[in-house]
């Protein structure tokens, strides 16, 4: 056998090259989604079926048609194509429902009653009207804070012993999977924990922002470790090395190559812990407590925090339970702002702080 | 200010993994030295344990002796710090620091061992270095821009002027034109012969002109078949190399008929 007869080209379908196919217009899925969920509503106020009743056919005639459609005139591999399209559209649309919903409640609900004696007064002596949430503001602010300041260091510096010192050593891997683990604690736990120790160490029934700050630490820094160890892998080697050829010792190339280079990654890593943290309620509720006065002292006595306030706001009841709900409402939408202006301001930090390319 | 290095039965190992074996050569100062050979052979990790980057590797380690000025790199004295500000190195790819501009980027090595001086002084040793990489009039003008903004040549000349501007006595460089076009590559050749006169420069390559062009010894590293450990087949005066090499496989490799 020759080479030369395998490479001869044979008749069948080759004579041509088809590179045009009929195509469906580009408004196509627009057009197909706007019959198909008219259809559902003409069917559903005819039969007098609910707003789901009617979006759930009229999905299904989607899901059903526009391939329908596509296959006919495109052909299979364009049909498979437009149903997939179709599938996670909707996806995306379902998961973006109650995201929206909350928001929509929490600002509808919220604002109202927001004013500047919200933000500046306390609850000392409020029963009915009035009052604000001053002293669960700052008591967020101050607990946050301090657990930020805690757990940073901590996880950061975690973080850079697992990459640049421990390698895949015993003490290494038992660290990583411990921090595993407490990922996985439920925000109770870390409560009782540190309601325990602080009652081990000053005596029963102690109540302080400083212990919910530790409680709160103990759910960020394996957050912390987490993202700042995946930030420092991502420095490459290379400027390691580089470091190193200048004569440039260990510590020194971690401070000042490594760390800036990670850093805005860390920094929103961070960021998003706290934020993530924020708005736990459960360990506050048994180590801080909750009061209706101002107290800017974490070391001293029980502190309102605005997960706690709006908890409290919504259970008490009783004769003012209107007043309460509205307060609890404004607090949420206050809580939710907080959240996300920290995420913005991860956003912000990681763009200021990633590497410039300058061009 | 250059030196010479001294190398003798020099055995590199990673783990137990015999890496390089039974190296002896003397690299003269102020001259080129060009290490040839196919990939694997140990070029480059021996190139690395001239000023102890191998270090840098888990579980790397040397025996034998390498001597530069008289002392011996690897006497446990030896601050592997001390080394490498002694002896700098050029990678194969350009690696500026991403977070620092053109200027610091110069001046990284005395930045970061915190190294204090005026500004004056500073803005010499930039231009100064900058200069003797061939790259001050291309970035005169934009010393506060980004190092990463510079093309792939330029880059690697920043990194030379990186190298240079802490003023070492010896400059490792491992492949420094490989991930380059070729002019950019003729750029640093020719930076490399005027360099020569202030430093003892050791090249690693997989251009065979190219370590024709610049070196004034080669030496050909080679496998004795795989799995086994690279040692040195050759060690001459460029000229002689590739006219009139001693060994049988030199002549080989260099004329293309290897393997």
């Amino acid at each position: 056998m020759t080479g030369t007869d395998t490479l001869t080209p044979t008749d069948t379908g080759r004579s041509s090259l088809p590179l045009r196919a009929p195509q469906l217009p580009s408004y196509a899925p627009a057009l197909a989604a706007a019959i198909c969920f008219g259809l559902s509503t003409l069917a559903g106020l005819l039969l007098g079926w609910g707003p789901i009743a009617i979006v759930l056919l009229g999905w299904v005639l989607l899901v059903l048609g526009l391939p329908a459609w596509s296959s006919a005139v495109e052909g299979s591999r364009k049909a498979t194509d437009r149903l997939v399209t179709t599938v996670a559209w909707s996806v995306f649309a379902l998961a973006m429902v109650p995201l929206v919903s909350l928001v929509y409640e929490v600002i509808s609900r919220g604002h109202g009653v927001l004013s500047a004696q919200f933000f500046t007064y306390d609850m000392r002596g409020v029963l009915g009207e009035g009052g604000g949430i001053y002293h669960a503001l700052m008591g967020t602010l101050i607990i946050t804070a301090m657990a930020a300041i805690i757990s940073v260091p901590i996880g950061v510096l975690a973080a850079v012993y697992l990459v640049e010192y421990g390698g895949k050593n015993r003490l290494a891997r038992m660290i990583t999977f411990l921090v595993d683990v407490m990922t996985g604690i439920p925000s109770i736990v870390a409560g009782l924990f540190a309601f325990a120790l602080f009652t081990m160490i000053f005596g029963p029934g102690v109540r302080f922002g400083i212990g919910g700050a530790v409680a709160l630490s103990v759910l960020m820094v394996p957050t912390v470790v987490r993202s700042t160890e995946e930030m420092l892998k991502l420095v490459p080697d290379e400027l390691r090395e580089a470091s190193y050829a200048l004569g440039v010792p260990k510590w020194r190339t971690i401070v000042k190559v490594v760390l800036p280079t990670a850093l805005g990654g860390i920094a929103t890593g961070v960021t998003l812990a706290i934020a993530r943290v924020a708005g736990e309620t459960a360990p506050l509720l048994i180590i801080v407590g909750s009061t209706t006065t101002l107290n800017l002292n974490p070391f001293d006595g029980r502190m309102a925090t605005l997960p706690v306030f709006i908890y409290s706001s919504v259970t008490t009841g009783g004769k003012y339970n209107l007043e309460q709900l509205d307060r609890a409402w404004g607090a949420a939408l206050v809580l939710v702002a907080i959240v996300m202006l920290l995420n913005l301001l991860a956003r912000g930090i990681g763009a200021l702080f990633a590497p410039k390319s300058g061009r | 200010m250059a030196k010479s290095i001294d190398v003798s039965d020099l055995n590199i190992y990673y783990g137990d993994f015999l890496a390089v074996q039974g190296v002896n050569m003397t690299i003269r100062a102020q001259a080129v030295t060009a290490f040839i050979g196919p990939s694997g052979c140990g070029k480059s990790t021996f190139l690395r344990s001239l000023n102890r980057m191998h270090e840098v590797i888990p579980g790397a380690r040397v025996e034998g002796k390498v001597v530069v000025d008289g002392q011996s790199l690897y006497d446990p004295g030896v601050d592997p710090v001390a080394v490498r500000r002694q002896i700098g190195m050029v990678f194969q790819r350009p690696n500026p620091f991403p977070t620092m501009s053109i200027y610091d980027n110069v001046l990284a090595g005395n930045k970061l061992n915190s190294k204090r001086m005026k500004k004056s002084e500073a803005d010499d040793i930039v231009e100064r270095s900058l200069r003797g990489a061939n790259l001050w009039n291309e970035v005169k003008d934009r010393l506060a821009k980004p190092g990463m903004g510079l093309s792939g040549g330029q880059q690697q000349r920043l990194c030379i002027a990186r190298a240079i501007a802490v003023e070492p006595q010896i400059l490792l460089m491992d492949e420094p034109c490989s991930a380059l076009d070729p002019i950019s590559t003729s750029a640093i050749e020719d930076l490399i012969h005027e360099l020569k006169s202030d430093y003892t420069i050791v090249i690693v390559t997989h251009n065979m002109q190219q370590a024709a062009r610049v070196s004034d010894d080669t030496g050909f590293f080679n496998l004795k078949g795989a799995g086994q450990p690279g040692h040195l087949v050759e060690f001459n005066p460029t000229k002689k190399m590739f006219t009139n090499p001693d060994n049988e496989s030199t002549e080989a490799y260099i004329s293309g008929r290897f393997g």
